[in-house]
């Protein structure tokens, strides 16, 4: 126990300490960088708990691809923080009472696991014990049979707004030369090479 | 503390063991991995190669470390220190870091986790950001470009490679890597192999991989010809030599993924007598060899692909057909009465 409990106070630091440095640091570039250190972190976190197939979907979805956009964005934009921070004090009341609802949301949730250790098995499918089931087939056996519309509802609302923001940004300009790859596919030596007899002091 | 000896110093004094002789073996291999893709690339444009340093020059490789060692590291003034020296440690480490759960034989594995496939999914897709962090730290045109470039491009092959993946879980039932190789074992040798059935998303898998690791026809991100050499232009010394370790490391072990999902692993091709006798771990080095050989053929003899005929093909032609696999594989396996229990 004594190693476990010093691994997670070691991923919890450090995944606290950076997400701190995430809203602090003064180059966006490495709040991005921080945010990666913090997912990171989390996924050890994950493995401690015995979750190992979601600490693997953290890296593999949020490290391996939501971040590199974030850090592709962040890259391009030529943000300057200095002025971004000048309207601080007055976002700061909004800020407050976000922060505010965030904790007492999550008082409820913790509170209600502490106080009722019952409540989240009433409202969760029943969990397998671990030993009999891999973490990847039990959440597969869940998402699947008990929870499948809601899966499913979830990818709807994914395509939605995919397709929205394709929609959106598509522009189709007019007068640019662009590629058929099938016409080129397609051309062969008759239709691409003209053969002729060129007489000598006369063009074509 | 005797209970804390047993029951965690000794296996960390096994596992650190084990990581050592690993990264010991698996480094001087890269060494000759890396001289043989030289001299492969040297016979197909019929020259001789490295022959000067060792007999056939087989120590070329060992030379070329350290004179990469002993020079002076350079950092541009404009650069931003810390990343700039973080992103080949990155790159190099984390490439390192998904031989702890490649199996090399049945058992010789460091750590024989459930989630292996996914673990090597999400090492690679980690693979970017040296990448990316290296060519913003350089404070250059070229880097910058390239880690544009390299973004775009391993985002859009890590989908296809995905994909792949899956299909291959869904004949095994599992993610475990030993696991994924004990189930293509079966009394007809090679033929049980999965690259016989799924032939198609073995060649997707082997082109995606040369894109996910920036290999000729796919190193737009290098591109000597656009962008002088891409991210690695302000890099010499050490930081240059960690990025191509990590580079071939990276190579390796997608070869070594590809022989794991498709080709058997350690398995024996033919499963009888004298050729069960050999160790799985030569099969498994052999098995691998033979698909970096024809990444390193790829290399002579392709050339370079348009930027957005990469993208081209990753995203309408790669990710459709894979797309539609995962559905066919799946309808096969349930309908046909196949899927593992």
């Amino acid at each position: 126990m004594f190693v476990q409990a010093l691994f997670f106070y070691l991923f919890a630091a450090i995944c606290v300490a950076s997400a701190f440095m995430v809203i602090s640091a003064r180059n966006p570039v490495h709040s991005v960088l921080y945010l990666i250190l913090a997912f990171v972190n989390a996924a050890g976190l994950f493995v401690l708990m015995g979750a190992e197939f979601l600490a693997m979907m953290l890296i593999v979805v949020y490290v391996g691809a939501v971040a590199v956009l974030f850090l592709f964005v962040v890259m391009m934009l030529d943000v300057d923080f200095a002025e971004l921070r000048q309207g601080f004090l007055q976002y700061l009341p909004v800020g407050v009472l976000v922060g505010c609802i965030f904790l007492a949301e999550l008082l409820m949730v913790v509170g209600a696991w502490t106080f009722g250790p019952g409540v989240p098995r009433a409202i969760t499918a029943p969990i397998p014990p671990l030993a009999s089931v891999s973490n990847t087939e039990a959440l597969g056996l869940v998402l699947y049979t008990r929870y499948v519309y809601y899966f499913q509802a979830a990818g709807v609302v994914l395509l939605v707004a995919m397709i929205g923001a394709i929609v959106l940004t598509l522009r189709h300009k007019t007068g640019v030369k662009r590629q058929n790859i099938a016409d080129q596919v397609a051309r062969n030596r008759d239709s691409a090479i003209e053969v002729r007899k060129v007489r000598s002091g006369q063009g074509l | 503390m005797a209970e804390l000896w047993t029951a965690y110093l000794w296996p960390l004094v096994v596992i650190l063991a084990q990581s050592v002789l690993m990264l010991v073996v698996l480094l001087v291999a890269i060494a000759y991995f890396l001289l043989a893709d030289r001299k492969i690339w040297a016979a197909v444009q019929i020259r001789r190669g490295p022959n000067v340093v060792g007999p056939w020059g087989l120590l070329q490789s060992f030379a070329d470390l350290l004179k990469f060692v002993l020079k002076e590291p350079i950092i541009p003034a404009g650069a931003n220190k810390g990343i700039f020296l973080l992103a080949p440690l990155v790159s190099c480490v984390l490439s390192l870091a998904a031989w702890a759960v490649i199996p090399v034989n049945s058992g010789w594995v460091i750590a024989d986790i459930n989630v292996g496939v996914l673990f090597i999914f999400a090492i690679s897709s980690l693979g970017v950001y040296g990448i990316i962090m290296g060519g913003w730290a350089s404070n250059s045109k070229y880097p910058f470009l390239s880690a544009l470039r390299s973004a775009a491009q391993m985002v859009s092959y890590e989908v296809s490679i995905g994909f792949v993946i899956i299909t291959v879980l869904l004949c095994v039932g599992s993610l475990n890597l030993t696991k994924v190789v004990e189930a293509q074992n079966g009394a007809y040798g090679l033929l049980n192999w999965y690259f016989i059935p799924l032939f198609p998303m073995f060649v997707i898998f082997f082109i995606s991989a040369l894109a996910e690791t920036n290999r000729p026809p796919f190193d737009l991100v290098e591109a000597e010809s656009e962008l002088v050499a891409g991210f690695m232009v302000e890099y010499g010394s050490t930081p240059y030599l960690l990025f191509m370790l990590g580079e071939y490391v990276a190579i390796v072990t997608m070869c070594s993924l590809a022989t794991i999902l498709f080709l058997g692993g350690w398995l024996s091709p033919i499963p009888f007598a004298p050729f069960t006798w050999v160790p799985g771990v030569i099969w498994f080095v052999f098995k691998t060899f033979m698909v970096f050989f024809m990444i390193a053929m790829v290399k002579a003899f392709v050339p370079r692909y348009r930027y957005d005929q990469l993208m081209r093909l990753g995203w309408k032609v790669f990710l459709p057909i894979s797309l539609a696999m995962v559905a066919i594989v799946a309808g096969v396996l349930q309908y046909g009465g196949l899927a593992p229990k």
